[in-house]
């Protein structure tokens, strides 16, 4: 099957209106293979299908109280992740990775309280995670995979919190404080991007060697030349010059991230 | 409040320079700022006016306030990376003293902000009202305080510059009143906080030292946020250029 009749199938109308999880839809492409599913399926598409699913997440408001909505979203994400990832032994142990792990295992876990603690009356119920994507990922027996996802989450966190700037800039001490998380999950990026082999920034709209094709909705758009006029390609190319930006997703597209693993 | 930040009077002769700068400059910078130390729990930018605008006043540039100050400021802050690793790739024994990792990561660094301030003159060339006198001008630097001949001592360097870089941004994001400027100064924050976790990897190499407790607060897991004034005796240290910031707060 090839992927353009893939992805036509997965938006048909008797599709979308099927019932049943996540799960089970992708096991009605058994006979495909799930590796060969959900390869072809990118994150904005996957976000399309989502709609007919109950537990999904949409898109917080365009307010400061929407905008830690959905970092908390997005941290409780990470947070889970890591804390299973440490758990399940799959991180090599005593080594350099462990330690990175832990280190940011122990950030996310502080975002999640701190956002909590911020948002108070408003915050929101952690959602059920699947970080195996119904069986598709199996990031706590694989560490390449885990790694692999790490990466996807850190570069989605930071182009995620980005986005949100706008939306906190009525709220300065609130805008201050995610300005502060933004750039810890930078750190982390860059770190796990190294601990895979990659440089720590991202270069063009490379997802980079070993990325999972699903998670290239993570890194669409990162080729921007134009910075308010000025082409960055001009002094070293379009590599350097993507690379000295990152840019920013919207809340529907982190929130489709986000749903890939909501279940 | 106004804050005056007096970094060193301009000498003609370079090596006079070198010995001013350690008798008064980070000394003046550092006394003033503080003891003016002005607070902006709950400062917001202003809308930029005309007696705001970046340009010499009493002999010395201004950085001005609003959003050209924010971005007139961020300008001054990129000069100095670019100027600091511009020095660093082009070493006569750059090959030597780093590894061909260290080299690929320092080049990038360079282009980056040689990027970055490029940037911030095209910006502010084309958004301020007159920018022949409200253009931050090139600013001249003094390294003498590094070793160029020593691996640690670059490094070590090169980390100061990108924390306090994201330091300064995430301190003046708020200053900000334009959504579109919010944005810009946000995808180059994060640019910044690659570098500084690429260059603590390359110092204190399987660690945890890319986000360490000494800059991301254990309790909270928060990064640094500062103000121009806690920024400016810091990068000024590296900065020979005299210049005040009267109304960045």
């Amino acid at each position: 099957m090839n992927i353009l009749k893939f992805i036509e199938s997965f938006t048909d109308e008797n599709f979308m209106k099927s019932q049943g999880s996540r799960r089970d839809s992708f096991g009605q492409f058994g006979q495909v293979g799930k590796n060969m599913a959900l390869a072809s399926i990118p994150f904005g598409l996957a976000a399309f299908a989502n709609k007919t699913y109950a537990a999904d997440i949409t898109a917080t408001p365009n307010t400061p109280v929407g905008a830690l909505q959905l970092a908390l979203t997005l941290e409780y994400l990470e947070d889970e992740f890591y804390r299973l990832g440490l758990e399940s032994g799959v991180i090599p142990p005593g080594g350099r990775d462990e330690k990175v792990f832990m280190q940011i295992a122990k950030h996310e876990k502080s975002h999640v309280e701190f956002l909590k603690a911020g948002l108070g009356a408003n915050v929101i119920a952690k959602p059920t995670f699947d970080f195996t994507v119904g069986g598709a990922f199996s990031p706590f027996t694989d560490y390449p995979t885990f790694l692999a996802l790490a990466q996807a989450f850190e570069d989605t966190g930071v182009r995620a919190y980005k986005g949100q700037a706008a939306n906190l800039i009525t709220a300065p001490d609130l805008l201050t404080a995610a300005l502060q998380i933004h750039s810890v999950e930078a750190r982390h990026a860059s770190e796990v991007r190294r601990l895979r082999g990659l440089k720590g920034w991202i270069t063009g709209n490379q997802r980079g060697a070993g990325m999972p094709a699903p998670t290239q909705g993570v890194y669409d758009g990162e080729e921007k030349t134009d910075q308010a006029g000025y082409n960055t390609a001009a002094l070293f190319g379009a590599d350097a010059g993507t690379e000295a930006y990152d840019e920013p997703l919207t809340t529907q597209q982190s929130v489709d991230i986000a749903n890939l693993f909501i279940v | 409040m106004k804050n005056v930040v007096t970094v060193k009077e301009q000498l003609t002769s370079g090596t006079n320079r070198r010995s001013f700068l350690k008798i008064s400059g980070l000394t003046m910078a550092a006394t003033g700022l503080i003891l003016t130390g002005c607070s902006d729990d709950d400062d917001r930018g202003t809308t930029p006016q005309d007696n705001q605008l970046p340009g010499v006043r009493n002999g010395k540039f201004d950085l001005g306030g609003g959003d050209f100050g924010v971005l007139t400021y961020a300008y001054a802050l990129e000069q100095l990376e670019a100027d600091f690793y511009t020095r660093v790739v082009n070493l006569n024994n750059f090959g030597t003293l780093f590894n061909s990792t260290e080299q690929q990561v320092l080049t990038d660094l360079y282009r980056h902000e040689v990027i970055h301030r490029e940037f911030f003159k095209t910006a502010l060339t084309g958004a301020l009202p007159n920018p022949s006198a409200q253009l931050l001008p090139n600013l001249e630097f003094d390294f003498s305080t590094v070793n160029f001949g020593s691996r640690d001592s670059i490094l070590g360097t090169a980390q100061a510059l990108e924390d306090t870089g994201v330091g300064a941004y995430n301190g003046a994001g708020r200053l900000i009143t334009s959504a579109d400027y919010l944005l810009l100064a946000g995808k180059i924050v994060s640019v910044e906080a690659r570098h500084a976790s690429a260059i603590r990897s390359l110092i204190n190499p399987n660690s945890n030292s890319f986000a360490g407790d000494d800059i991301v607060a254990a309790g909270n897991g928060l990064d640094t946020a500062k103000t121009p004034a806690q920024i400016l005796p810091v990068a000024g240290t590296f900065i020979a250029t005299d210049f005040t910031a009267i109304y960045l707060t």
